[in-house]
């Protein structure tokens, strides 16, 4: 199969997954206990602006006509406006999209480079004490929650220490780079810790396997068996790792943006809870969605780059 | 289980197990503050003492006090109640709708199964935790509401490993045979595929309960789980945030007490799931 081919026949699989995560966010803001209009509306809306304000959003149509407004409304992007925010959520999510998405990538720069060699240092020496060691750590690191981190971090670095700032964003790149260091760092200590586990056990495989031993059966030298073989390999495995922790990765950058007061979309979507800001939090859960199949089909597309027997079924 | 299973257990020398010792202890240590927590607390969690404001720790408050002069010692212990609880309520819901799920579906095939396939696939798209922060901002922030949440989207994770197990089973000539011999369809899946197919899902289920308490910690935290003044784990760590520079003791002592359970949950798990996987 070409790439080619492979991409849309990929992308095909998309639609009915994407169809059906439309309905089930359709269905969680529809399942809002009260009137979306009155819930829309401010508390001293009369009974004509109320009935004005559900012409307006189709509310009097039957479920399924509303259903095929929402569909619309999402390919042309329009997704009504923020309460809390007084602009449109489309506008709103765009702005705050920037900050989150330096964070993440930070984040996975972090994770990359904290788990690839400790993963490889682990799995070269199988059991030995460093081994032992490097598990116990990123045990302890996976049962500890992600806005824990943050705080310890916050706490010691930012606030007593005065290493770094407390909180916000910056203006420059690397301000940027500043502002969001701890941040990423407390990502990235546990998204490592899932790469770090999984990277050690395939990378345990791979030394293991037959193709690897024949190559040094025939007198290649350690470091191009390791370089050429196993290093190879190890980076298809990362790949579809760092593509399938994409939800952790979001998950967890949610989590730090409030704690260190990061303007993203993580953040945002916490203000929207709380103000009951249902057209914002429809937006920025459909985004999510979005980003994380993108990231799935990135994934594969990578995936089967990298590896050659993908390309042949 | 089966007898085969504890058989299989006994066989595996689990005290020769440093991790799975460890986890073992602390899971019973868990158990014992959550079950009797007025046993162990020095002080009444919820008394204000305004004698003690914010103390940071010492012999008589291990672990300080707050700003209304609460034994923050005393409130971790609390805690383990309404934190191992979740580690229970929001995992076995889910656990028992994927398993009967997964196992219909399994059996089955078919429509249902392709229908089945294409939801699975759509909730796995969105992040965990986004799914549950919205459906918990739709039914509204509470310990009640955190655990249908959880479960909604939790169930999903079962019945797909459920669904596979089940399938797998199917295989083997002993299912044939009860059809053979006129079992109903009901009998032959969940008495005679079920104790086979159920073990990944019993290893999985541990490392859910540890799971169940960091995110259930994690909504606490952020306001959209257990409310204060509930003595939880996250919800201490949030009341401590606003003094952080000066009384750190407050939030950072109920985070040990999360690392420890959660350490203790992974280690038994990990261990279970490494004796669980068929070896050869």
């Amino acid at each position: 199969m070409s790439p080619i081919t492979y991409f849309f026949s990929r992308l095909l699989q998309i639609i009915p997954t994407f169809l059906i995560v439309m309905v089930i966010i359709f269905l969680l803001v529809r399942a809002l206990p009260g009137d979306p209009a009155i819930a829309m509306a401010d508390a001293k809306a009369t009974a004509e602006q109320l009935e004005q304000i559900r012409q307006r959003l189709g509310l009097n149509e039957p479920l399924w006509v509303q259903f095929l407004y929402f569909v619309r409304n999402v390919f042309t992007g329009n997704l009504g406006d923020s309460i809390l925010l007084k602009a449109p959520v489309i506008q709103v999510i765009l702005e705050r999209l920037p900050a989150s998405g330096f964070l993440a990538l930070y984040a996975v720069s972090f994770s990359l480079l904290i788990a690839g060699p400790l993963a490889f240092v682990a799995a070269l020496n199988r059991n030995g004490w460093l081994d032992i060691t490097v598990r116990a750590v990123f045990q302890i690191g996976l049962s500890t929650p992600v806005f824990y981190i943050g705080l310890l971090l916050l706490t010691f670095l930012a606030a007593q220490l005065r290493w770094f700032p407390v909180g916000g964003y910056g203006t420059t790149f690397w301000e940027h780079m500043y502002h969001l260091l701890l941040p990423a760092l407390t990502v990235a200590l546990y998204t490592s810790a899932i790469i770090m586990r999984n990277l050690r056990s395939s990378i345990i495989e791979v030394v293991d396997a037959e193709y690897v031993q024949f190559a040094r059966a025939k007198g290649l030298p350690e470091h191009l068996v390791l370089g050429r073989h196993v290093l190879r390999n190890a980076l298809i495995s990362t790949v579809t790792l760092l593509g399938l922790s994409i939800g952790n990765l979001m998950s967890g950058t949610l989590v730090t943006e409030t704690v260190f007061a990061v303007p993203g979309v993580g953040r945002l979507m916490l203000d929207a809870i709380f103000a009951r800001d249902y057209p914002l939090i429809q937006g920025l859960t459909l985004m999510f969605t979005i980003l994380v199949s993108m990231i799935f089909l990135l994934t594969d597309m990578i995936h089967a780059w990298l590896d050659p027997r993908m390309r042949v079924k | 289980m089966t007898m085969a299973t504890f058989e299989k257990i006994a066989s595996l020398n689990l005290h020769k197990r440093p991790g799975f010792l460890v986890g073992a202890f602390i899971l019973t240590m868990s158990a014992l503050l959550a079950l009797f927590p007025g046993f162990f607390a020095p002080f009444d969690p919820n008394a204000f003492n305004y004698s003690a404001l914010k103390q940071p720790p010492s012999a008589d408050h291990w672990f300080g006090t707050d700003n209304l002069g609460r034994d923050t010692f005393s409130r971790v212990i609390w805690a383990y109640s309404i934190n191992m609880q979740m580690a229970i309520v929001a995992t076995v819901f889910a656990m028992l709708i994927g398993v009967i799920v997964g196992a219909l579906v399994g059996y089955y095939g078919g429509i249902a199964d392709a229908i089945f396939g294409r939801c699975v696939d759509a909730i796995i798209t969105f992040p965990f935790l986004v799914l549950v922060i919205a459906v918990v901002a739709v039914l509204g922030p509470g310990l009640t509401n955190m655990y249908i949440a959880i479960t909604l989207v939790g169930w999903v994770y079962y019945a797909r490993l459920m669904r596979a197990e089940i399938m797998g089973q199917m295989a083997n000539e002993y299912a044939t045979a009860g059809k053979v011999i006129g079992c109903s369809d009901m009998r032959i899946i969940f008495r005679h595929l079920l104790p086979n197919a159920i073990t990944p899902v019993l290893t999985y289920w541990m490392t859910d309960m540890a799971l169940a308490i960091l995110l259930g910690s994690s909504l606490g935290y952020l306001g959209l789980g257990a409310q204060p003044p509930t003595a939880e784990w996250g919800v201490l760590i949030a009341e401590g945030r606003n003094f952080i520079t000066t009384a750190w003791w407050l939030s950072l002592m109920p985070g040990i007490a999360i690392v420890l359970t959660g350490l203790g949950f992974s280690l038994v798990g990990d261990s279970v799931a490494d004796l669980m996987r068929p070896r050869g």
